[in-house]
C-alpha cells in the first residue's frame, strides 16, 4: 500500500519506538499536524521552537532514548537552531524534523524559506534534505541510527511540502549499513590491560569522568572501577551524577569553578584516566598547567576527542561500558594485585583528605539575606533522591553543580558545552513528560528565566508539575560576578532593572507563585511548593553580589584558584 | 607543512560543503582542493591540499573520517606517490614571441591548445612545481588568464585503494 510521505514519517517514528514528540506547527508542516490527529504519537506544544528542542534534549538526557522535535520551515528552523547546537555540544541523541518549501520552489526566496540543511550542517552530527518520498523511510532509519550510535548527536530531516504529499510504499528497513560510519565500540584489548597496570602501578590515580559516562550508562560499573582499585573521583559538569556525589571518593566537580580539592588532585595527580570526557577549556585551565606530572590514559568513542587539547600517553577509543566493563573483569583477575595497590594509595588518600579539609565546599552563611548556596543546599533536603533537576546557565547552575548532591545518573540535565541560558524550563518540561511523577526542578536565575519563560503555558496546558527555583539577584550574576573581579566592577548592563513580579507572572499563566525575602521562610516556601499540585514558581530574593567561588580564572593554572572574592 | 590527502566520499548532494565547512569551522587551511566522481559512480574522491602540522593534520584526517559521508582518508605524508596538476594558460602570441612560446612548450612537454591571431592556449601537466615553473616562463610573453586544477594524486605500485 502506498503512503503519503508524512503518514511514512509518523510511521517510521512509531516504528523507532517514538512516543512522544515537541513541536509547533506551520505552513509547511501542516500535512503532518494533520495526520498526527489520528496517530498515536502524543504532540507537545511548546510556546517556541527553541523550546522544542530543548524539551526533546531534556525528554533524551533524561531518558536515554532519542528526543524528537518538529518545526516549520524558515523562522521555525531558525528557531531551533540553539537548540540543536546545545544538544550537539552535550552529544544528546535527537532527530529534528523540519518542514521546507516545495522542492520546487528551494531557492527561490520563497515564502518562510531557508537553507535548514546549510544552516545546521556545523551544529548536527548529519542532516538530510529528503527530495523523493522513496528514500524517506531509510532516511529516517538513518537519522535514528546515527543520533543514537556512536557519539550520539542531533540529525536534521528537512521534509519538503511536496515530499510530504507524494506518495511511496512503505516498508520501514529493519537493518541500516553505512560505508563512512562504523563507530568503534569494543575497546582494545591490548590497551585495557596496559591501562589496567598503569592504574595499579600509579601512586597518585584520578579518574576524570565527563558526559561519556552518562551517555553510556556506565555509573555502575564506574563506581565498581572506582571502589576497586580506590581511586578519586571527579567529574565535569556533564558527568556529574554518574558518580554520586556523597561518596567518599567524590572528588566533586573540577575545572573553573570546580572544588579545591578536585583541582589540587588533578595537578599533583601522576595518573589521569579521562573516562568519556574532552579536556574543554573550562576543565583544563591553562593547558600547559594542567596535570603537569600525570600520564594521560584517554577512553573516548570518538578519536577526534583524543589528543585534540592534551597530550595522551595511552589512547582507548571504544564505548565507554565496553571499556570499563573489561577493566573490571581484568582486575577481578588480579585481586592481590589490586589489595596491593590499594595499600599503596593510603599517603595518596590523605593528600586528598587535607586539601579536602583546608578548603572545603563551603560559603558566608547569613541570617538577614539568603544565600544563594543555602537555597540549593535546601532544595538538596527538602527534595527526593530520584528528583531531576535542571539549570539555565550562570551562577545558580554552579551553585547547583557545587550544593547539590546527585546520587543518581541521568538526574542533572545542564548545557555544558554551548552554556545556553533558557535551557533549563523546557528541559525541565521535556523531563517531566518522560517522568509525570518524578520530582523535577528547574533551578534558575532571574535572568536565564525570562528566556524561556513563556513555556509556563506548557507546563500549565499538560499539566506538568515542574518546580522551578529562581535566584533572583536582579543581576546577570556570573557576567556581573566577572566585571567585578576583571573589569574593576564596572557594571555594564548586567544589571536587570526592570523588578518582575515572578509571582504574577506566574498566576497570569495559571501557575502557582511563591517568594521568599529572608532566610527563614526559604525552607517554608520550598516545602510548599513540592506539596503544591501543578508548576510553581519559587521566587528567592538572594544576596546580590554574591560570587561563585573557588574560581580559576580564565587562562590560569588550575592550581591557581581563587578561594575567596 | 604542506600535506596532501585524498578523500573518498559519498557522491551526495552537499558533500563538498560538509568537507569544505570542516575545514573553514575549525581553522584548518585548504591550498587546494579538486574532487569529481571515480570508477564508482556513488563515490567522489577529493585531493585536498593542506598545511599544518603533525598535530593539526591528526585533527584534519580525524574529523575528516568522523564525517557521515566520509568512507576512506588516504594520507600521502611520508608515501610514495604521483602528483600531477593541469594548467590551461592563454597567453599573448606576437609574432616576435610566437617561437619562443612553442619553445617552452616543447621543453615543458606542453601542448597548444587554441590558436588565435594574437594569442596561444598552452596546456600543460606536470607537478606544481613544474607548473609554476613554466608559468614563470610564459609570464614575460603576457599571460591574460591561466587556470590549475590543484593537484591530483595516486600512490605508486600496484595497491588501490580498497585493498589498502
Amino acid at each position: 500500500m502506498k503512503l503519503t510521505g508524512s503518514k511514512i514519517l509518523l510511521e517510521s517514528l512509531i516504528q523507532e519506538g517514538v512516543e512522544t514528540i515537541f513541536g509547533y506547527p506551520g505552513g509547511t508542516v501542516i500535512n503532518i499536524y494533520d495526520d498526527l490527529m489520528g496517530s498515536s504519537i502524543k504532540h507537545v506544544l511548546t510556546r517556541h521552537e527553541q523550546a522544542a528542542v530543548h524539551a526533546a534534549d531534556g525528554y533524551a538526557r533524561a531518558t536515554g532514548k532519542v528526543g524528537v522535535a518538529i518545526a516549520t520551515s524558515g523562522p521555525g528552523a531558525t528557531n531551533t537552531i540553539t537548540g540543536i547546537a546545545t544538544a550537539y555540544m552535550d552529544s544528546i541523541p535527537m532527530v529534528v524534523i523540519t518542514g521546507q518549501v516545495p522542492t520546487g520552489l528551494i531557492g527561490n526566496d520563497a515564502f518562510q524559506e531557508a537553507d535548514t540543511v546549510g544552516l545546521t550542517r556545523p551544529i548536527t552530527k548529519h542532516n538530510y534534505l529528503v527530495r523523493d518520498v522513496k528514500d524517506l523511510a531509510l532516511i529516517i532509519k538513518k537519522a535514528f541510527y546515527i543520533a543514537r550510535t556512536g557519539r550520539p548527536g542531533p540529525v536534521v530531516i528537512d521534509l519538503p511540502k511536496d515530499v510530504q504529499i507524494d506518495k511511496a510504499k512503505f516498508e520501514y528497513p529493519d537493518k541500516v549499513e553505512l560505508r563512512g560510519y562504523k563507530p568503534t565500540y569494543s575497546g582494545n584489548m591490548r590497551m585495557i590491560v596496559k591501562a589496567v597496570k598503569m592504574m595499579l602501578a600509579a601512586k597518585k590515580p584520578v579518574l576524570y569522568v565527563g558526559g561519556g559516562a552518562t551517555l553510556t550508562d556506565s555509573h555502575a560499573e564506574l563506581l565498581k572501577l572506582a571502589e576497586a582499585l580506590q581511586i578519586p573521583v571527579t567529574t565535569t559538569l556533564m558527568g556529574m551524577a554518574s558518580f554520586p556525589t556523597r561518596h567518599s571518593l567524590s572528588l566533586g566537580m573540577l575545572g573553573m569553578h570546580g572544588t579545591y580539592y578536585a583541582n589540587m588532585a588533578v595537578t599533583s595527580s601522576d595518573l589521569l584516566i579521562a573516562l568519556g570526557a574532552r579536556f574543554d577549556d573550562r576543565v583544563t585551565g591553562k593547558i600547559s598547567t594542567f596535570a603537569p606530572h600525570a600520564k594521560i590514559i584517554h577512553v573516548d568513542v570518538d578519536p577526534t576527542s583524543i589528543k585534540k587539547n592534551v597530550r595522551v600517553d595511552l589512547p582507548i577509543v571504544g564505548d565507554l561500558l565496553d571499556v570499563l566493563k573489561k577493566m573490571n573483569k581484568k582486575l577481578a583477575e588480579h585481586k592481590d594485585e589490586v589489595a596491593q595497590a590499594n595499600l599503596a594509595l593510603k599517603p595518596w588518600h590523605e593528600e586528598v583528605a587535607a586539601w579536602r579539609k583546608d578548603h572545603p565546599m563551603s560559603y558566608k552563611p547569613s541570617k538577614k539575606e539568603i544565600k544563594p548556596q543555602f537555597v540549593i543546599e535546601k532544595l538538596r533536603e527538602l527534595s527526593n533522591d530520584d528528583a531531576i533537576v535542571t539549570t539555565e546557565v550562570g551562577q545558580h547552575q554552579m551553585w547547583t553543580a557545587q550544593f547539590f548532591d546527585f546520587t543518581q545518573p541521568r538526574t542533572f540535565l545542564s548545557s555544558g558545552g554551548l552554556g545556553t541560558m533558557g535551557y533549563g524550563l523546557p528541559a525541565a518540561l521535556g523531563a517531566q513528560v518522560a517522568f509525570p511523577d518524578r520530582q523535577v526542578i528547574d533551578i534558575s536565575g532571574d535572568g536565564s528565566f525570562q528566556m524561556n519563560s513563556q513555556e509556563l503555558a506548557t507546563l500549565v496546558q499538560y499539566r506538568l508539575p515542574v518546580k522551578i527555583a529562581i535566584l533572583n539577584n536582579n543581576f546577570l550574576g556570573m557576567v556581573r560576578q566577572w566585571q567585578q573581579l576583571f573589569f574593576d566592577k564596572r557594571y555594564s548592563q548586567t544589571c536587570m532593572e526592570l523588578p518582575i513580579d515572578f509571582i504574577k507572572l506566574a498566576e497570569a499563566y495559571g501557575a502557582t507563585g511563591l517568594r521568599a525575602s529572608k532566610p527563614e521562610e526559604v525552607e517554608e516556601v520550598i516545602k510548599k511548593a513540592f506539596d503544591t499540585p501543578g508548576p510553581v514558581i519559587m521566587e528567592f530574593k538572594v544576596s546580590r553580589e554574591e560570587n561563585v567561588m573557588p574560581m580559576v580564572p580564565a587562562g590560569a593554572g588550575l592550581n591557581e584558584m581563587v578561594l575567596a572574592s | 607543512m604542506r600535506h596532501t590527502i585524498s578523500v573518498l566520499v559519498e557522491n551526495e548532494f552537499g558533500v563538498l560543503t560538509r568537507i569544505a565547512g570542516l575545514f573553514s569551522g575549525r581553522g584548518f587551511n585548504i591550498e587546494s582542493l579538486s574532487v569529481a566522481p571515480t570508477l564508482d559512480p556513488t563515490i567522489s574522491r577529493m585531493t585536498i591540499v593542506t598545511s599544518g602540522d603533525d598535530r593539526i593534520l591528526e585533527q584534519v584526517t580525524k574529523q575528516l573520517n568522523k564525517l557521515i559521508d566520509t568512507i576512506k582518508i588516504i594520507d600521502f605524508t611520508g608515501e610514495d606517490y604521483v602528483e600531477r596538476e593541469m594548467a590551461l594558460i592563454k597567453v599573448t602570441a606576437e609574432e616576435s614571441t610566437r617561437a619562443e612560446i612553442l619553445r617552452i612548450c616543447d621543453i615543458f612537454r606542453g601542448k597548444v591548445v587554441d590558436v588565435t591571431p594574437k594569442c596561444y592556449t598552452v596546456e600543460v601537466t606536470g607537478s606544481p612545481v613544474k607548473v609554476s615553473a613554466i608559468i614563470d616562463l610564459l609570464r614575460p610573453m603576457g599571460i591574460k588568464e591561466l587556470v590549475r586544477s590543484g593537484p591530483v594524486v595516486l600512490g605508486r605500485g600496484p595497491k588501490g585503494w580498497k585493498s589498502g
